[in-house]
């Protein structure tokens, strides 16, 4: 009942989780019920691939949230998936236990490489798994809610917001090279064994683990939709067209970024849970700007504003992206750079847009082609969008 | 002395070692009845010569006095062969060579004229074996010959390597050179060193005044000579003179090592002001996020790799070529840019922000299929490498005094461009009022991108000093371009002056963090510094003023 309530004026969201739920079980029943050598059996490898594609998707939900219903660019999501992957990964680590090289049944084997004695503080805890998934969503939530209280409330805006939340990702990856950190250092944590007692290596576990991450997707898909069709969806919208008529009508601005905000860093945070016991690692490579700035360009590419264009754009350029590396890898760049321009020159509503002429994406009053008039401004403190 | 060597050369081979004895003694007479001292200086380098192939150490001790005495030029670096225990002479004829291993035996050199003899036995030659009492007196000769050396130069750190190994007997030594000495800077370390001789002497009020004149040196010798003083001394009084005279050596050589931070920062900073300027042009002047400004950057500084490959016989010269084709370069890339996609993203900059990042991965795709992915080695020109010694503990290293300059040059005639060229006032005009300068007949595309063109060369010419002081890789821009944001924001957009003040700060503030809290930290707390200074003043240091800002 509520999810068709949710869904009743999204036609795309409809035909995305329909869509969803067919590929997954279909994935599912040919992974386990054909036979290997079938021409439909899907390896556990691609599986295993495809759910990490999802975890994609669910940062690119994430981020559209931020980007195309707040008008917040946040060039800083990255972080707040990299902080959820490493709160699953320290749950990961602990459970390797005894099996790992030096066999220290307390000290992840980093630890003890360097000597370290005992666990530091932040470590305890992080051997149940339910702490850990509260840490998931704390970390990043915390992190996201204290950034936004201070940069809201100074009313720091646009392009600087981004640079902003790119050198918070960037510090924050400085400092996860940190050895003295306690998170492992360069190589970041890996090794991992075992998940709620379920070996990682085993077919069933990764089969789990893209269920899981399916299930995610539509949760936190239909999440930011019932945000989206809110009262506080739709203010905020109307921030991101004009922050300073919202403000003086007399909405209290701060507080709606805030939240919106936080909720999107959370998603990112699941999503990063989510995508660490898939690939098995996790790393201060994460963090890196040139991350957050790729989820940025699935969001545009998809078209943003829509929340479906977002998981359509995430999973096209990552298949895009797995295909391109394996095949040609120097034409990887080469091709990733040539879709950041031409989208963002001859298809500002995404992909969707193409499909969709009545959604929630922001109007362009300019287009490209009346350049005239619409020179560069003197402050980079512009407007988010032209009104 | 010429002839000396040849009339050696021209010796009777064999029994050279007996008859130049008996000579020898003639030639003593011969002194005393004559006084002809450049003959006996000549027969004095021939006499110990032959004596340094002696079984005997103490008639060796004489050797090394006759030639100490002689005068001869090459007495030097022989008695320094010999300290190092590199001389040996040749069994059949007691010639004194050097040796160089060779496939069979070894290849020797005479050791006075530098004649090649040819290839001899491994048992054909025979060290010239040196004990510790002689060890000394070599070490106490060498010092003795330097001291008189013609060249200031060599006296001054022939006197500053002896500091830490002087003695009371070295006085006399050094009072008389003292006397004759004319140099300054000479004369300087002299009195240090003589002052530090003093501090063995057995008298108290010697060593207090010693003390005294020790007072504020800064060579880590005499540092080391006064902790040990302050333990060891017999009186307290000169102990406590020796803490204090230290005291005054530390509180200078924290001053120093201050200036050294600052320094550093500054040439951080100059780095920084250089990476950021030409954003502060894109960014501040026209509002244009340039995420592929790092690659501006780094197109530079494969111009000037490029430009070295051109002349490798002028490397020299290859800078001064490399700054206006890397301006060239970079700007053309620049307008190419702002023509081809920024002119399209006017008044929306975070589009502009992901179609220019777009760009700066294929520019770096681009060298790394054309350079290959791995890092180009860029030379340094001679006259950029090499270090300005101001005292013993403070030099500075030439290259970054000329990024220093270069850096401000480059400061100083970009606002001259703005504030006194018609394109700087039509820049101006431009951004202040577009509507406004397009009617009065600025033909504002056109400025669009010449402006941009600018920003972006001045990029380029960032990129050849760049490429002076790091490795010049497909990833140089990445690692700038963040830098170069913060700094541009936190001085205020718009403003060139900003620039200047913030790049020189955060890079001092770096400097100056780095030694307790090293590199990587210090550049945390940095980042994380600008990150709660944007909110508390969202509009840099030096906001713009006036209806422009309002945006």
């Amino acid at each position: 009942m509520l999810i068709k309530s949710l869904l009743a004026n999204d036609r795309g969201g409809r035909i995305l989780l329909t869509a969803l739920l067919l590929v997954s079980v279909a994935v599912v029943a040919s992974n386990q019920l054909l036979p290997q050598d079938s021409m439909l059996h899907v390896p556990t490898y691609t599986v295993t691939l495809l759910g990490k594609y999802l975890c994609y998707a669910l940062l690119a939900v994430a981020v559209d949230l931020a980007w195309g219903y707040l008008g917040i660019l946040s060039l800083g999501h990255g972080a707040f998936f990299a902080l959820g992957g490493y709160a699953m990964g320290m749950y990961l680590m602990r459970q390797i236990g005894d099996r790992g090289v030096y066999g220290n049944p307390e000290l992840p084997d980093f630890m003890v490489f360097l000597n370290w004695q005992e666990l530091p503080w932040f470590w305890s805890g992080f051997d149940q798994f339910w702490f850990a998934m509260i840490m998931v969503l704390l970390v990043p939530g915390l992190l996201a809610f204290a950034f936004g209280w201070l940069a809201f409330r100074s009313r720091v805006t646009g392009v600087y917001l981004s640079i902003i939340t790119q050198a918070l990702t960037y510090a924050l990856m400085l400092a996860f090279f940190r050895n003295e950190m306690g998170f492992g250092g360069n190589n970041g944590l890996t090794d991992f064994k075992d998940i709620l007692g379920f070996s990682l290596q085993a077919d069933s576990t990764r089969l789990g683990l893209f269920i899981a991450s399916a299930i995610a997707l539509a949760a936190g898909y239909l999440l930011c939709r019932s945000v989206t069709n809110s009262r506080l969806g739709r203010v905020s919208v109307a921030i991101r067209d004009s922050e300073d008529r919202v403000r003086f009508i007399g909405y209290r601005v701060e507080k709606i970024k805030l939240a919106v905000f936080t909720l999107s860093a959370v998603l990112a945070g699941v999503a990063g849970a989510l995508y660490v016991p898939q690939v098995g690692i996790i790393n201060p490579n994460e963090f890196s700007p040139l991350n957050s700035i790729e989820a940025v360009v699935w969001v545009a590419i998809g078209g943003r504003g829509t929340l479906f264009g977002a998981v359509v754009g995430a999973l096209l350029v990552n298949y895009g992206k797995s295909y391109f590396t394996a095949a040609m890898p120097e034409a990887w760049l080469f091709a990733l750079g040539a879709i950041f321009v031409l989208v963002t020159l001859f298809l500002p509503r995404g992909i969707v847009g193409l499909f969709n002429r009545d959604s929630d994406q922001p109007s362009k009053a300019r287009h490209p082609t009346d350049g005239d008039d619409s020179g560069p401004v003197t402050t980079a403190a512009l407007p988010q969008e032209a009104h | 002395m010429a002839t000396t060597s040849t009339h050696y050369r021209t010796m009777p081979e064999g029994r050279r070692s007996t008859g130049w004895r008996a000579l020898w003694l003639l030639a003593l007479l011969f002194t005393v009845s004559t006084a002809s001292t450049a003959f006996a200086a000549s027969d004095d380098f021939e006499q110990g010569l032959a004596l340094l192939s002696e079984k005997s150490f103490s008639k060796k001790g004489r050797a090394i006095e006759l030639l100490v005495a002689s005068g001869h030029e090459q007495v030097l670096p022989l008695l320094q062969t010999m300290s190092a225990g590199e001389l040996y002479y040749r069994k059949s004829d007691d010639r004194i060579v050097t040796r160089r291993d060779a496939d069979t035996g070894y290849e020797i050199t005479d050791a006075v004229s530098g004649e090649a003899l040819g290839t001899v036995g491994r048992r054909d030659v025979k060290k010239v074996a040196i004990n510790n009492t002689l060890r000394s007196q070599l070490t106490q000769a060498i010092a003795e010959l330097q001291l008189g050396a013609a060249d200031p130069g060599i006296r001054k750190t022939a006197l500053e390597a002896m500091l830490s190994e002087l003695t009371a007997d070295s006085l006399p030594l050094l009072e008389k050179r003292r006397r004759t000495e004319q140099d300054d800077s000479v004369i300087e370390v002299l009195d240090i060193a003589i002052a530090v001789a003093q501090l063995e002497s057995s008298e108290r009020s010697v060593r207090l005044q010693a003390l005294q004149a020790l007072e504020g040196s800064l060579y880590p010798s005499v540092r080391n000579r006064l902790v040990t003083m302050t333990a060891n001394d017999a009186d307290a009084g000169v102990r406590k003179a020796a803490e204090k005279a230290l005291i005054t050596i530390e509180s200078r050589v924290n001053l120093f090592s201050n200036l050294e931070t600052l320094f550093f920062g500054v040439s951080l900073g100059s780095v920084l002001i250089l990476a950021a300027i030409g954003l502060a042009i894109t960014f501040g002047v026209m509002g244009v996020i340039n995420m592929a400004h790092g690659e501006l950057i780094m197109i530079g500084a494969y111009t000037t790799y490029v430009i070295q490959l051109l002349m490798p016989n002028a490397i020299e010269y290859s800078l001064l070529v490399a700054v206006p084709a890397a301006f060239i370069v970079s700007g053309l890339v620049g307008i190419a840019i702002e023509r081809g996609v920024i002119r399209f993203l006017y008044g929306r900059p975070l589009e502009t922000l992901l179609a220019t990042f777009g760009l700066s991965l294929v520019l770096q795709q681009a060298v790394r299929s054309i350079f290959s992915p791995l890092n180009r080695s860029v030379e340094t020109p001679q006259w950029m490498s090499g270090t300005w010694e101001i005292n013993a503990i403070f030099s500075l290293t030439l290259n970054r005094l000329y990024i220093i300059a270069f850096c401000l040059i480059v400061f100083f005639l970009l606002h001259l461009i703005l504030k006194r060229t018609r394109l700087g006032l039509e820049v101006r005009a431009v951004s202040q009022n577009r509507q406004m300068a397009r009617a009065m007949g600025v033909r504002s595309q056109w400025v669009d991108a010449l402006t941009f063109g600018l920003g972006s060369g001045i990029a380029g010419v960032a990129g050849v000093a760049l490429s002076q002081l790091t490795n010049v890789g497909p990833n140089l821009g990445q690692a700038y371009i963040i830098d170069s944001f913060m700094v541009v924001v936190f001085g205020g957009v718009g403003n060139l002056w900003g620039t200047l003040v913030a790049g020189l700060s955060l890079g001092v503030a770096n400097k100056v963090m780095e030694p307790w809290a090293g590199a990587v930290l210090a550049k945390i707390l940095v980042l994380v510094f600008i990150i709660l200074f944007i909110q508390k003043r969202p509009r840099g240091l030096f906001p713009q003023k006036g209806r422009a800002a309002e945006g």
